[in-house]
């Protein structure tokens, strides 16, 4: 019963995950964080890790649907990967995906002046 | 110059992502708040921009033995039907909902972020007092 119970919380979590990743063109890893810590119990570090194999197929799904939709842009594609590619390497070197207490509450503030500013 | 404009903006978003902040919430303001970037398209790339930079953090998490994918097999069909089927309403999408939408998502999202900064630095206090037993603490 309880393993029942699980497997809906797992299918709901994944069709919350796959609608706002697909509206929103990402923050799915985000949002699956959360859900396999709780659902799962999978402990911080795991879950974090865990949460890019989820939304990888996720995330190459949604990329082939924008793609056919034709937002796509030669110079910007090509400059931003590498930015991200290189970006996340240097990120992941100096924290070892996990970071500081302060660091992700100033992170948050700055991240939640940005979602107003795109309300208003 | 718009090539080095647009790598920066990758960088910063990567290195926040590479920290474990959330890359791609933060690449797409980034893209449409300093780059002049449509919404949409900045969600396109980002979407692109993340898939090589997953497969090699999947190395690296692998290697680490990080990765535990029990129960996830109930999880990625739905989100990818799901994406695919968000991602085909996306050109009918009005430009100005989708972008206060996207705002309310950032918020709920950074207010998430927040909760998990505190705990980690109440938990780094309490790991300072040792005689205070973890449980007690909430």
């Amino acid at each position: 019963m309880k393993n029942i119970k699980e497997k809906f919380l797992l299918v709901s979590a994944g069709t919350v995950t796959g609608v706002l990743n697909g509206i929103f063109g990402g923050g799915g890893g985000m949002v699956v964080v959360p859900f396999l810590s709780s659902i799962l119990s999978k402990p911080a570090r795991v879950a974090h890790a865990t949460a890019i194999l989820v939304i990888l197929p996720v995330s190459l799904a949604s990329a082939i649907v924008y793609l056919v939709n034709g937002y796509f842009a030669a110079e910007l594609f090509t400059a931003v990967s590498v930015g991200v590619l290189f970006g996340g390497f240097t990120g992941a070197v100096l924290l070892n995906g996990f970071s500081d207490g302060w660091a992700t509450i100033v992170f948050s503030l700055v991240m939640f002046a940005a979602g107003l500013r795109m309300i208003f | 110059m718009r090539f080095i404009v647009y790598l920066t903006a990758g960088l910063v978003g990567g290195i926040l992502g590479g920290m474990g902040m959330g890359g791609g919430t933060v690449l797409i303001p980034i893209l449409t708040m300093f780059c002049g970037v449509e919404q949409k398209l900045a969600q396109s790339v980002n979407l692109f921009s993340f898939l090589p930079m997953a497969i090699l953090s999947l190395k690296v998490h692998a290697s680490n033995k990080l990765l535990q994918p029990r129960g996830t097999q109930w999880m990625i069909p739905p989100a990818v039907l799901f994406s695919v089927i968000g991602g085909i309403f996306v050109p009918a999408l009005p430009k100005n909902g989708l972008r206060i939408a996207f705002g309310i998502f950032l918020c709920a999202l950074s207010v998430f972020q927040l909760r998990t900064g505190l705990k980690s630095v109440l938990a780094q206090k309490n790991a300072g007092k040792k005689e205070k037993s973890a449980k007690e603490g909430m």
